[in-house]
């Protein structure tokens, strides 16, 4: 059983990211959306925290890093950049969807 | 005895997620047109709303960063960024658009709005402000 994990959050502002994360199983998905892409800026904190995360696929959303200026050499490794018809794969090919708000 | 009032607008929050960016400088817009002595500050997630190269295309949203360089033309002249904010979120000025004013006393020299700022110089300058208004 794979989970899609979404959140819209900045990590800056809220625990959102940092409650998903304590929830994840190997295999998981988490997928950064909104201000949830804040998360992915190297040499934030929240990267550091992204970073120590093992077993489980981090993707963000392209149209919202796009729109807040986060440009891949901005990006920590091991991002993958999805656009909306990959966030559909995303929700299709995991089991269920838990939307972090 | 002078009417003018220091009025700062205090932003802390991310551009896209809320409207508070959108509506903090539309207010900063309006009270720039009763001559007061304005200034805005960026501290926690606001420094976000000055990170530069948005493309907002795909959000079917509108790109109001423009908005920001054009603050200058309505007598802007003092930007506050919060270093720690920015140093926490791995950012630096170099990520920052750019924000100019002609410095009427100076030959109308075009000079940079922005003034990178420690935390604590960023509580002196709220506690020197007349008015506050945050979003």
């Amino acid at each position: 059983m794979a989970l899609l994990h979404t959140v819209n959050k900045s990590p800056y502002e809220r625990n959102t990211l940092e409650s998903c994360l304590n929830h994840v199983q190997e295999g998981d998905t988490v997928l950064l959306i909104e201000d949830g892409v804040y998360a992915v800026i190297k040499g934030g904190r929240a990267a550091d925290v992204l970073a120590s995360v093992k077993g489980v696929k981090i993707a963000a959303l392209s149209a919202d890093l796009k729109a807040r200026g986060i440009t891949a050499d901005k990006m920590i490794d091991g991002v993958e950049v999805v656009d909306y018809g990959g966030f559909v794969d995303l929700v299709t090919s995991n089991d269920k969807v838990q939307a972090w708000l | 005895m002078s009417d003018v009032k220091k009025f700062l607008y205090v932003n802390r929050k991310a551009p896209h997620g809320t409207i508070y960016a959108l509506e903090s400088l539309e207010v900063v817009l309006i009270g720039a047109a009763f001559e007061q002595d304005v200034a805005l500050a960026f501290l926690d997630d606001g420094v976000f709303q000055l990170v530069k190269g948005w493309d907002t295309s795909e959000l079917g949203a509108k790109n109001f960063q423009p908005a920001y360089t054009a603050l200058g033309d309505y007598d802007v002249q003092k930007v506050y960024v919060e270093r720690e904010s920015l140093e926490e979120r791995g950012l630096s000025e170099d990520d920052l658009i750019e924000m100019t004013y002609e410095d009427e006393d100076d030959d109308f020299a075009e000079k940079s709005s922005i003034r990178i700022v420690s935390r604590e110089e960023m509580a002196k300058i709220m506690a020197d402000a007349d008015v506050i208004l945050s979003f």
